[in-house]
């Protein structure tokens, strides 16, 4: 990826998680995160991880914020009167979310950056993947199915009308 | 060439202050939410950089757990919402504060 590419995806992401956060309609906010995730999955394309990039394409945009969406029409959301909290709050918030962003930037900056140890054959590829995550990351891994299974089970239970 | 490390973070830097900023700001339990998901797809960014910055698979399997998390929390906390819908109608924040001090 080249850097002038980067920082013209860099913009459009931006906007667009700006536009989840500040848009009136949840429906053009969960539209808007469809955008950045994609987005994002262009990038992990750029850093050699196209499994991943997949999978955000797959998992994120097409299933959790189809998730949302369907949540958003069952619940009938319409654009809100009052979407944000109070001015005060939002000057605040908003001087605070600058203040984090500088922040982190600029720990980033002074912490040293790793050495960089330059990409080993095959890296990236998805039987270099699943080797790690099928040897050293077993269970979690199983751990992880568990995790889903109980989720399952308990969204059912609370979506469910009470008998 | 390609863009250096410090771009990548700054840039996972940059998307994980707007998602504080929407949970910070908005009203809506669902908005809120999607803010949360951005928030994880930053500290995604960072773990995908890194692990192409050291050489290591290990940042693109955790990036892994990350979405098997993100996809349960989604899952539960969508529930929960309806579940609370249909008890009070509403998706504001400042109306669902009985558990408030």
């Amino acid at each position: 990826m080249s850097p002038l590419l980067f920082l013209l995806l860099a913009a459009l992401t931006v906007a667009s998680a700006l536009t989840v956060v500040v848009h009136q309609n949840p429906v053009h906010s969960a539209c808007a995160l469809v955008l950045t995730l994609c987005l994002l999955a262009v990038f992990f394309l750029g850093l050699d991880a196209q499994l991943v990039a997949l999978l955000q394409v797959i998992v994120y945009a097409g299933a959790i914020v189809v998730l949302f969406l369907f949540v958003i029409m069952l619940l009938n959301l319409q654009v809100e009167a009052r979407a944000m909290a109070g001015t005060p709050l939002v000057g605040t918030a908003a001087v605070g979310g600058v203040a984090l962003a500088v922040l982190i930037v600029t720990a980033l900056r002074r912490a040293a950056p790793p050495a960089g140890r330059g990409v080993p054959a095959g890296f990236g590829e998805t039987a270099a993947l699943a080797r790690q995550l099928f040897t050293v990351y077993l269970v979690p891994f199983e751990l992880t199915s568990l995790l889903l299974l109980v989720a399952i089970v308990r969204a059912v239970a609370l979506a469910k009308k009470p008998s | 060439m390609t863009p250096p490390l410090a771009w990548y973070l700054g840039l996972s830097a940059v998307l994980f202050a707007i998602g504080v900023l929407g949970v910070l700001i908005r009203r809506n339990v669902i908005v809120i939410f999607m803010a949360i998901e951005l928030m994880l797809n930053a500290v995604n960014l960072s773990f995908v950089a890194l692990a192409r910055s050291l050489g290591s698979m290990d940042g693109q399997v955790i990036v892994f757990f990350v979405m098997t998390v993100a996809a349960a929390e989604a899952a539960v906390g969508l529930a929960i919402i309806l579940s609370m819908f249909r008890n009070r109608e509403t998706t504001n924040v400042d109306e669902l504060a009985t558990l408030r001090w």
